[in-house]
């Protein structure tokens, strides 16, 4: 993906254009919020990142502008405001997704590629979803593998249908529980992985290759 | 001084139009007995001449009346009949005139004011009549009248100021009290409070209400310095931890046996205290009431089910039983994630700590304005000394050390029952813990 990180800190800013282009991105950087402004309306990105502090133009009023010049390029801010009400002014604003800071970087990975994904030119909801021998039928809401169907109970059709459609990306948990549970806090203990634990009960067990993998450090991933 | 000059306005304006009604009205009324006066001897001379206008002043002049005045001359100004020796020389038109009476055995009063008021009339023929009265009755009341205001407005005068004088000085007073108080703790005394009369006057309200203010900033200052202290000390041992460990692979000759696992397993830790940090913060931030986004009904019923689901993995795992269950719809006010969050905290906490075999029952209910989510597990509960402890930031139990857990599930809770205008019980379940989340029905 072609990704716009618009940052002040030159350090922080470094590292993430480091590890975004060891994951095999291109990754352009602004410094302060006009110079963001230029290269976001002036270049194609698939997805920007934007701090929301920043010098001449601050990360929710430039994405203010972009939005009603009718650009509608994915965006993800950073912030170290946390609270509920800043994370919806910053959706408000304009913003895809909100992520605050400090952050792991495997966290805003998986987060930017998910973005990515959310807005590929030319999808239309799909009806069925395939990875592997895996197969989703999103209208029956019926589940099978390798031709034997699946037993899911909702939430693990939901659970397992969000893993898919970010199939090759790492999901971690935050996201899972934002996605599919709707909740926006930080669990306390490892309530996903149970989850995922009974998941891979049905899904993988008895079947080969294993498809739901561990990202150490960061959280699944499903993979044909 | 702007509200003193204003007080006396109008009381100037207030006696103006006193002494206008009193000694003005009395005035006009005079000239309005002259004019009519005049009027019906000019009907009697119409009717009868002269003889019969002589007539009738000769017998109003023969009446004795206190303030009358008459007279009738022949042309060539010798008086004909009347209670006035000569005509006045003021008098030479006709109209309205004012003279001094020096007859009737009584002095002017030598005032410089005119003793008599009339009107003078020629008639055809030549002779002159002369109607009025003698004002000096009117004139002293008018006279005593002014004297009255006068000393009225120099009395009140000098009232208002003194009562301004008392007043400036005792509000300057209340507000240097404030002002003291005020420097003090600006000058790092916390505990000082402005002093409370007992009048229960707006001094003393406000007295109050800044004190309690002032009691609020204390708390928040205090609990504070309590977050800080508390962060730098169980900070402290996981960063310490981690330090350790790198410091450690550093130091192997030939690097650390497996590299990759010491960097994940460092992350990992890093992860858990980033973990922390941001579970600290979000504490700060609902007890702080920070943020006023406005509460929306949320049904407590339907998120104890939510949280039930979420959580029915974990406990299946640990072989504790897991339910649920609601009288009906249970609807509070208030932020659904946080409350989300308190009920995933309480039923975290029971879950993990039930040996296996164990029962965790959620059960959400409303009674007399009441709504309580009510988490019960059959583990080891908590000791009743250790209740109140447990819910401050990063207390733990001794025996509970072993187990993950920052020690702030509890701390968020309470913050969020108080957000909400609840409190967070924990009780015994005998055995277990029952947590109950008191809140105030919608």
């Amino acid at each position: 993906m072609k990704i716009l990180v618009i940052e002040d800190d030159i350090q922080a800013a470094a590292y993430m254009a480091k590890g975004l282009r060891e994951a095999g991105h291109v990754v352009d950087h602004a410094r302060d919020g006009t110079e963001g402004l230029f290269l976001a309306g002036s270049e194609h990105y698939d997805v920007l990142v934007v701090d929301r502090m920043l010098p001449g133009r601050d990360g929710l009023s430039l994405l203010g502008v972009l939005r009603a010049t009718g650009n509608d390029t994915p965006a993800l801010v950073l912030s170290a405001l946390g609270s509920v009400e800043d994370r919806v002014k910053g959706l408000r604003a304009g913003g895809d997704d909100y992520l605050t800071k400090p952050y792991a970087f495997s966290e805003l990975l998986a987060r930017l590629e998910n973005l990515g994904r959310r807005r590929a030119p030319g999808q239309q909801a799909p009806t069925r979803l395939a990875v592997g021998g895996l197969e989703l039928d999103l209208l029956a809401r019926t589940a099978s593998r390798d031709g034997r169907p699946i037993e899911l109970q909702p939430r693990e059709f939901q659970l397992l249908e969000f893993l898919m459609r970010n199939a090759g990306s790492v999901v971690t948990r935050t996201m899972l529980l934002e996605q599919v549970w709707n909740y926006h806090f930080d669990p306390q203990t490892n309530v996903i992985d149970v989850h995922i634990a009974r998941l891979r009960q049905k899904v993988d067990k008895g079947f080969d290759p294993p498809m739901i993998h561990t990202v150490r450090g960061a959280g699944y991933m499903l993979r044909g | 001084m702007l509200y003193l000059g204003l007080f006396l306005a109008s009381v100037l304006l207030v006696l103006w139009m006193v002494y206008w009604s009193t000694a003005g009205f009395v005035t006009g009324q005079a000239d309005e007995e002259i004019k009519s006066e005049v009027r019906t001897l000019l009907e009697r001379w119409q009717l009868g001449g002269v003889g019969a206008l002589a007539a009738a002043v000769a017998e109003r002049s023969a009446r004795g009346d206190a303030d009358g005045i008459y007279l009738l001359t022949l042309p060539t100004a010798t008086p004909l009949t009347g209670n006035l020796s000569s005509w006045p020389p003021e008098a030479s038109s006709d109209g309205w005139v004012t003279f001094d009476v020096r007859e009737r055995g009584v002095d002017g009063d030598g005032s410089g004011k005119a003793d008599a008021r009339a009107i003078a009339a020629t008639l055809p023929g030549g002779f002159r009549l002369l109607v009025g009265r003698d004002m000096r009755d009117v004139d002293a009341y008018a006279d005593r009248l002014e004297a009255v205001i006068g000393w009225s407005l120099a009395l009140t005068l000098a009232l208002g100021v003194l009562g301004g004088m008392f007043m400036s000085r005792a509000m300057l007073r209340r507000l240097e009290d404030v002002n003291r108080t005020a420097r003090a703790i600006g000058a790092g005394e916390l505990a000082q409070r402005v002093p409370v009369g007992s009048g229960g006057d707006e001094f003393d309200r406000l007295a109050t209400t800044i004190n309690t203010m002032l009691d609020r900033i204390q708390d928040l200052l205090s609990g504070m310095r309590h977050v800080s202290q508390g962060i730098a000390h169980d900070l402290r041992t996981p960063l310490t931890r981690l330090r350790a460990r790198l410091e450690l692979a550093l130091m192997e000759e030939q690097g650390p046996a497996d590299p990759r696992a010491v960097l994940e397993e460092a992350v990992e830790e890093v992860d858990r205290l980033l973990a922390t940090f941001r579970a600290l913060l979000s504490i700060a931030e609902v007890e702080s009431g920070a943020g006023q986004e406005p509460a929306i009904p949320v049904r407590l019923d339907e998120l104890a089910r939510r949280v039930a689901e979420l959580y029915e993995p974990a406990a299946e795992i640990q072989g504790v039983a897991l339910s649920v269950e609601a009288a009906g719809p249970v609807t509070v006010m208030g932020n659904e994630q946080l409350l989300a969050q308190a009920l995933a905290n309480l039923t975290d906490n029971a879950v993990k700590y039930t040996p296996a075999g164990g029962r965790v029952a959620i059960a959400v209910s409303a009674e007399s304005g009441r709504a309580l989510a009510i988490v019960a597990d059959s583990g080891p509960g908590i000791p009743t000394e250790e209740r109140e402890r447990v819910v401050k930031r990063f207390a733990r139990l001794e025996r509970d050390q072993a187990l993950p857990g920052s020690g702030l599930g509890l701390s968020l809770v309470e913050a969020v029952a108080h957000r909400h205008g609840g409190r967070l019980r924990l009780e015994d379940n005998a055995p277990g813990l029952r947590a109950v989340l008191d809140l105030p029905v919608a």
